[in-house]
């Protein structure tokens, strides 16, 4: 029986048409998203920079965790453990760390899932100099990185230690290291995706050979070279 | 008189349901700020995985054990604008079947976005194990889907809730029948013509 409010003559598909259309544009949108995301934030900079980082993440900082809960810095007792194959092993504290020579730097910070934050201001002590002043072995090959938020551990390699532009930042965009992003020191290694930049990192170890880390046993790669590894 | 059967309201209850409890764990997840504050985050997530397999589950269980026949009826329906509806869309005022020309893009809508949060979500979390299923733009749209589906949505509670004229229609969907007078008001078309879902 036709009625007046069933499909008449009239009638167009415009329903199938706009759940298609949408979809349409949502699936291409896996190859077009990203670089049209970056360029609206661009524009929205202005307005979105006025609201807290830590309701949006508007900076681009995603907080990724494994655990079930956070680790808290304490500067009464925080010591960052350097062992292994090592002349010297140390232990330093916060004080001991920040009167290392300082190094700085602008680089971005890629994340294996997709996004990337550009020009982060770093400061902090270079790989490099930590190992000196532990007096690293020639022999120690490969670093193991454990962070407080066990049991999330990754390596490198000494040679991947030792890039100009590697560090273990404590400051970030100026201020002190906030807790989300790894307080108070975390690695930085720009040329690698963002799970080898450990964050709250309290023990490096050297020696010939290392456990996988974290994610390297979930099947990511170990050599992390962004726009180069993980199948990207 | 009956505007939703009972296989209707069930559909929309489990939806509104699984998007809020989604929505909540994955503000978790994607808010720095709760993220620090709740700081459980393998089981969060473990709980958005699980709030999306069980709204797939319970709207298959749905859709197989209720009336399909009136759901494949309610589907043309939806699909079908005819000049009153595209009058409408275009003046805001035309005589309205069940389901007016803007309920019929809203449900088009919200059908799209949740197959997009679907299939993107699927894609998140087969990319942390495979590398073939890690695409640019896959956190992107995710994250868009859920702007536009919380814009969607404080438009659907504003007129479901707040707006005098059309938020009679809230006891449509939960009691399933509504008065003939706000239908005759608002949808002359179906009062006048088209038989309501059975049950």
């Amino acid at each position: 029986m036709e009625t007046s409010s069933s499909p008449g003559s009239d009638a167009r598909p415009y329903g199938r048409r706009a759940f298609l259309a949408v979809t349409a544009l949502g699936l291409t949108s896996l190859a077009w998203g990203r670089p049209a995301w970056q360029a609206l934030s661009g524009a929205t900079r202005p307005l979105t920079d006025a609201l807290p980082a830590s309701l949006v993440p508007t900076s681009g900082w995603r907080i990724y965790t494994v655990a079930s809960s956070m680790p808290v810095f304490d500067p009464a007792t925080w010591r960052l453990r350097v062992d292994g194959m090592v002349g010297s092993p140390q232990s330093f504290s916060y004080a001991d760390l920040r009167a290392l020579p300082r190094a700085e730097q602008v680089s971005t910070f890629h994340c294996v899932t997709g996004w990337s934050v550009a020009n982060v201001r770093w400061a902090g002590v270079r790989l490099s100099t930590l190992l000196d002043r532990v007096e690293a072995q020639t022999a120690a090959s490969v670093l193991s990185v454990v962070s407080a938020e066990l049991p999330y551990v990754d390596t490198l390699t000494v040679e991947q230690a030792r890039l100009h532009d590697v560090m273990l930042a404590y400051e970030m965009d100026g201020r002190p290291l906030a807790r989300v992003h790894g307080a108070p020191v975390r690695l930085v290694i720009p040329q690698m995706y963002g799970y080898k930049n450990v964050k709250w990192v309290e023990r490096i170890t050297l020696g010939r050979a290392a456990e996988p880390g974290y994610w390297e046993q979930q099947g990511y790669d170990t050599d992390a070279w962004v726009g180069a590894s993980n199948g990207l | 008189m009956r505007r939703f059967s009972r296989t209707e309201r069930g559909l929309h209850w489990i939806h509104a349901s699984a998007f809020f409890a989604l929505l909540a764990t994955g503000m978790i997840l994607y808010v720095p700020y709760l993220g620090e504050v709740v700081a459980r985050r393998p089981l969060v997530k473990e709980a958005h995985l699980l709030t999306a397999v069980a709204w797939a589950a319970a709207l298959t269980a749905v859709v197989v054990l209720g009336d399909r026949r009136g759901l494949r009826r309610t589907l043309r329906e939806l699909d079908a604008f005819d000049a009153d509806d595209r009058r409408w869309l275009r003046h805001g005022r035309a005589p309205q079947g069940r389901f007016n020309a803007g309920q019929k893009l809203n449900v088009a809508l919200t059908a799209a976005f949740a197959l997009l949060f679907a299939v993107s979500g699927t894609l998140l979390w087969l990319g942390e194990r495979d590398t073939t299923f890690r695409f640019d733009g896959t956190i992107v749209l995710h994250d868009g889907l859920t702007l536009l589906s919380v814009g969607l949505l404080t438009g659907h509670l504003y007129l479901a809730l707040l707006h005098p004229t059309t938020r009679h229609a809230l006891r449509g969907v939960t009691r399933g029948d509504v008065r003939v007078d706000w239908a005759r008001e608002h949808h002359a078309k179906w009062v006048d013509g088209t038989p309501g879902p059975r049950a």
